[in-house]
């Protein structure tokens, strides 16, 4: 039986906007700045710079070309395969995440143009249960895959997760090994799959395809890793450095192609993209 | 199982009966199948229904047969290959040539140690990027001379610490699950102890996935779970359940192709039993993948891991 049940989340519209509030205040310098000027500003303070969370609209926005997307997402929903119950059944903590992000699940499958450049795009939302990848994420990003290949476009994903859904249990470690497998045909046809990782791309979706990417972009500011400061510390109780899983660990240890301002990517991911396809 | 206990003394009673029938002359052998029979119903009783967390603590139990245990009574000539070419030799993955009867084969082993030392050298067999990078290093050895891989699982979990990081653990397992998907020979998995997560995934993509039946499988550790869920390590039997980590669940999930049975207790009640179901089941799904022409078993390697997964389809207008 599906968990979802208002069919008004699916496909998402980016013109519709809801946040009424005017100003907010910067959880960095404590400012109260205008929210349509941070909005603007690929939400960023304006004050002292830093970056707000991006929701997967308003990072989609913020890439491409105006006007250029489509949502070719599959129309799947979470099931609970193992009838999961912690503090809440597993149907319950998807309805409310629905809810509180009015998507269907943690990423959206767009298809839009990037400086003119037609490609296939797949977004994460952190907000959705921590972004967090169960079958649907997983099946999403190969039918995203999927679609590049039909289209001859390349492939971005955006990833912003904290690891695989602990709630579908085995069925979403395997999305790991599903995903990857998928990534394989889209090297076979020789696409370009171009790996985009914010804050946060840690645990199973690092150690599958986030990792794959031919050419692996991190955000300024991302936190990149497989397990997190919490875990090693419980398990092990060794030190770490300040910096560790930062943007600049990963890309001073090698895991990355480079580091770019968020306030860069489009023009950034324009220029790589041009490198193997045309604009139209 | 604190009824283990009884199941112990019963036992050595049995034993000390039999000296006394052997050493004084006098005949017990009437009360020796009395007691004989009694013990094989506790034990029925004890171990027929085991929880879910009962089967955690024998994939755990430290007197468990670990994948060296199975490499001596399976396999012939088992030959170590070391190191990644390039950062080291992890002892928590051994990789090397071995026969399975006449054929030679890769495997790839998890290794747990048994002694504080042995667990040192190897990190209480959680799998460092070394490791991984030593057997996809021994993939492609398999792949060059086609010979089939067979991976043992048995780690809690990759091994999560500083070095790891730095060596990129996460994208040491992602180029594995990339290989072993396209692996261009039969592989086979089989989930021996504990299949923790990633680190055991990182081995585990095959054309047959199997498991030991009191072996488990799962995204995350029940104490893991407990933590990050119920905010409680303590309530791990409750994540354990909830999980669906156990052999037989994840068969009634299709997850798993077969489970391989273990004598009543566990492996280490009689590990040559459990060796040599071990090694029958290998020999079968071997000819049976070997069968397959290669093309069509890539096929169906890659339909297997393309379609799993359950979600619900909506109507899209
Ligand atoms: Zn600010």
């Amino acid at each position: 039986m599906a968990i979802f049940k208002d069919r008004h989340y699916f496909r998402v519209n980016l013109e519709k906007k809801t946040d009424e509030s005017l100003w907010m205040k910067c959880k960095s310098c404590g400012e109260l700045v205008f929210k349509r000027r941070v909005r603007e500003n690929n939400n960023i303070c304006p004050h002292c710079g830093e970056y707000f969370f991006l929701t997967a609209q308003e990072r989609i926005e913020s890439l491409i070309d105006k006007g250029s997307f489509t949502d070719i997402s599959k129309p799947i929903v979470a099931s609970d395969p193992l009838l999961f119950q912690d503090t809440k059944p597993y149907p319950q903590r998807i309805e409310e995440a629905q809810e509180k992000t009015a998507l269907a699940s943690a990423i959206i499958i767009g298809s839009v143009t990037i400086v003119g450049i037609p490609v296939v795009m797949g977004v994460m939302d952190f907000r959705f249960i921590g972004g967090s990848m169960g079958a649907v994420m997983g099946e999403q990003i190969c039918h995203g895959m999927e679609e590049a290949i039909r289209r001859r476009q390349p492939f971005i994903l955006v990833s912003s997760s904290g690891g695989a859904r602990i709630q579908e249990g085995l069925f979403s470690l395997l999305q790991m090994a599903k995903t990857a497998a998928v990534r394989g045909r889209l090297a076979e046809e020789h696409l370009p799959f171009i790996s985009i990782m914010t804050y946060p791309t840690t645990g199973g979706v690092q150690a599958s395809i986030a990792s794959l990417g031919d050419i692996i972009i991190a955000e300024k500011g991302a936190m990149i890793g497989f397990a997190g400061r919490r875990v090693i510390q419980n398990t092990i109780a060794e030190e770490l450095p300040s910096n560790y899983q930062t943007d600049a660990f990963a890309l001073e240890h090698g895991f990355i192609d480079r580091v770019v301002n968020r306030e860069d990517l489009r023009e950034e991911l324009g220029k790589v993209l041009g490198f193997f396809v045309e604009a139209q | 199982m604190s009824d283990e206990r009884t199941l112990d003394l019963l036992e050595a009673k049995i034993k000390e009966l039999r000296e006394l029938d052997k050493t004084d002359g006098i005949n017990l052998s009437t009360e020796i199948a009395r007691l004989e029979k009694k013990l094989e119903a506790l034990r029925e009783e004890l171990y027929a229904n085991l929880s879910d967390w009962e089967r955690v603590k024998i994939a755990r139990h430290p007197k468990r047969p670990y994948s060296l245990d199975y490499i001596r009574e399976v396999f012939t000539d088992f030959y170590e290959l070391h190191g990644d070419r390039l950062a080291g030799d992890d002892r928590a993955l051994l990789v090397g040539l071995a026969r399975l009867d006449d054929r030679p084969v890769v495997l790839l082993a998890q290794q747990k140690g048994r002694s504080t030392q042995e667990n040192k050298e190897r990190y209480f067999g959680m799998t460092r990027p070394q490791g991984y990078r030593k057997a996809r290093r021994a993939m492609s050895l398999a792949e060059r001379f086609s010979f089939p891989v067979i991976s043992l699982i048995d780690t809690p979990g990759a091994y999560p610490g500083l070095e790891s990081e730095e060596l990129n653990i996460g994208g040491a397992i992602a180029e594995n699950l990339l290989a072993m998907a396209n692996l261009r020979v039969p592989t086979i998995a089989v989930v021996i102890g504990e299949g923790g997560s990633g680190g055991a995934l990182a081995i585990g993509v095959a054309d047959r996935v199997l498991m030991l039946e009191n072996a488990i499988y799962s995204v995350i550790s029940p104490e893991g779970a407990a933590t990050i869920l119920w905010k409680e390590k303590e309530r791990m039997k409750e994540a354990t359940a909830a999980l669906k980590l156990t052999a037989p669940r994840l068969l009634d999930l299709k997850v798993v192709d077969e489970v391989i049975p273990e004598p009543l207790g566990g492996a280490h009640k009689d590990s040559h039993k459990t060796a040599s179901s071990l090694k029958e089941s290998l020999l079968r799904h071997l000819a049976e993948v070997s069968d397959i022409p290669l093309k069509k078993l890539l096929a169906a390697r890659y339909q297997r891991y393309r379609s799993l997964g359950r979600y619900s389809t909506l109507n899209d207008q």
